[in-house]
């Protein structure tokens, strides 16, 4: 298509070498080494507070690392999908106009992008009133628009109930199928997320461990991050174990949790 | 009609269409407080302007592009939130106009006239400046339109797809800055943020693109004007605050009015 080099997948499209970020007294970031491939999935999961959004903006030159560096093959093109708009109720905007607004290189149509996505009934609604999964599938369609290497989402299933996020993750996992681009994305759910990925990141400030999702629900790493009770939540998905505390995992994992049992 | 009603009139309507689409933008990126502050140096500007004899509105419009670039510049600080920063930058603006011009033995002003505006003693001058600086204003907002809209939707999302987004913000508050300055004297330095939010705000029932909106902000703005005008020429109040005030009466009939769909 355009390089030889766009074709080579043992070459990763970004890299991110020992990356520090301390902003004022706070380290956000602590030696963060992570490779993106093409056509895989990477998933950074990590407690709130972690770094995890951190992460993104360096991945996407939106903020310059204290050290280390990060770099992007050439000819990559970056799409992002952010986790929300705050779009002011006054401004009248259309979801059809905020897809013209993209610096489009696609001649498919909006109807057809958006039929892609399945967000096609939204076509003509003001952009404030689209619920988090039509507002997700309408920011990836933009984001498709620019042909991307890379598709980085930050939280894409964050407010959108248990069916549609197994719907949304089906469908970032299509576009890796159809596309064949590398998805880098961030979340603080466990479970649902550890089937869709190929690489699993858990961050807090470093990177504690990676691996597969199976090597990384394995690792003791894990468990000291999220805390029995998360881990054990996720384990009824791969052991069956007895599950009794109905505790909502996210309460769980916190650095509080990790210091109890760290 | 008489000579200084017409100009009047011309200042008037050249304000209020360059007013509306920058209003627009006001409104959708929340910049209220921002052009309170610009408006709130324009003393300091006036002092400015006896002080290096050179014309009171360039004068204006150079203290309030030094505002806006320190704006600009100290919205990386994290220290204060940015609403207690236009706060101090507000008010300490305006007070420091004030004390300057005390200072100025042989200056005296027409106070109400800066704070409130003085639609019938504009000159042809005055409209040089405004349709000339308004022009400008207007075609430099014509040119970055595009990606300050998509600036307005999520600038990290602009700034990933290659806007070069701080270029862009500072161009648009020099503008900004500049429209300020030539709004002074039609409504003065007190009611220029409600020239420029109220049509805008009067314009969303109407809207259904920003274009559109912009367009119907500056034709509301020119109506405003226009009823304020004769409203104050019938019942001899001061003409900013009847321009004013028939803006917010417009408001409220848009508010009233029933939605057609």
């Amino acid at each position: 298509m355009l390089t030889s080099k766009k074709q080579d997948t043992s070459q990763p499209l970004l890299t991110l070498t020992n990356v520090n970020l301390t902003i004022g007294e706070r380290s956000l970031l602590e030696s963060v080494d992570l490779e993106l491939h093409r056509g895989e999935i990477v998933t950074v999961v990590g407690p709130n507070g972690a770094g995890k959004t951190t992460l993104l903006r360096v991945a996407l030159g939106l903020q310059k690392p204290t050290s280390g560096s990060v770099s992007v093959a050439s000819n990559v093109t970056i799409g992002y999908v952010p986790q929300k708009l705050h779009i002011d109720p006054t401004f009248p905007i259309t979801v059809r106009r905020f897809l013209a607004l993209a610096k489009a290189h696609n001649k498919h149509s909006f109807e057809s992008l958006l039929n892609d996505v399945g967000a096609e009934h939204v076509i003509d609604s003001p952009l404030q009133n689209l619920s988090g999964g039509e507002l997700q599938r309408v920011l990836m369609a933009r984001a498709l628009m620019r042909d991307p290497d890379i598709l980085v989402l930050d939280e894409p299933v964050q407010g959108v109930d248990v069916h549609g996020q197994v719907e949304l993750y089906d469908l970032i996992s299509r576009v890796r199928t159809e596309r064949g681009c590398a998805i880098l994305m961030v979340s603080h759910d466990l479970h649902l997320v550890m089937a869709s990925t190929d690489r699993v990141f858990c961050l807090n400030k470093h990177i504690c461990c990676s691996g597969t999702p199976e090597v990384v629900v394995n690792d003791p790493a894990y468990t000291a991050l999220f805390g029995p009770y998360a881990a054990r939540h996720l384990a009824i998905y791969v052991h069956d174990k007895e599950h009794q505390h109905d505790h909502d995992h996210h309460e769980c994992c916190g650095d509080e949790e990790h210091n109890h049992n760290g | 009609m008489d000579d200084f009603l017409l100009r009047a009139l011309l200042g008037g309507l050249g304000v209020a269409l360059v007013a509306g689409p920058f209003g627009s933008f006001v409104v959708w990126r929340r910049l209220a407080y921002f052009g309170d502050t610009l408006a709130h140096s324009a003393l300091l500007g006036v002092a400015l302007g006896f002080l290096l004899h050179i014309n009171l509105t360039l004068g204006i419009f150079l203290i309030c592009q030094m505002l806006a670039i320190l704006l600009f510049v100290s919205q990386y600080q994290r220290q204060l939130a940015s609403d207690t920063l236009l706060g101090i930058f507000s008010h300490g603006a305006l007070s420091l106009g004030l004390v300057a011009l005390a200072f100025m033995d042989n200056v005296r002003i027409d106070l109400v006239s800066y704070l409130f505006g003085d639609i019938l003693a504009i000159g042809y001058s005055d409209l040089f400046w405004i349709y000339g600086a308004g022009g400008v204003a207007l075609l430099g907002l014509i040119w970055i339109w595009k990606p300050l809209l998509s600036i307005t939707i999520h600038e990290d999302l602009a700034r990933v797809e290659g806007i070069p987004v701080d270029r862009i913000n500072w161009l648009f508050l020099g503008l900004i800055a500049l429209i300020v300055a030539i709004m002074m004297k039609v409504v003065g330095m007190l009611l220029v943020t409600a020239l420029l939010i109220i049509p805008a705000a009067t314009a969303r029932r109407f809207a259904n693109t920003p274009e559109s909106m912009a367009l119907i902000a500056m034709l509301i703005g020119a109506v405003s004007v226009g009823l304020g005008l004769l409203g104050s020429f019938q019942y001899d109040t001061p003409s900013g605050p009847t321009i004013v005030v028939a803006g917010c009466i417009l408001f409220i009939g848009s508010i009233l009015l029933p939605k057609r769909h």
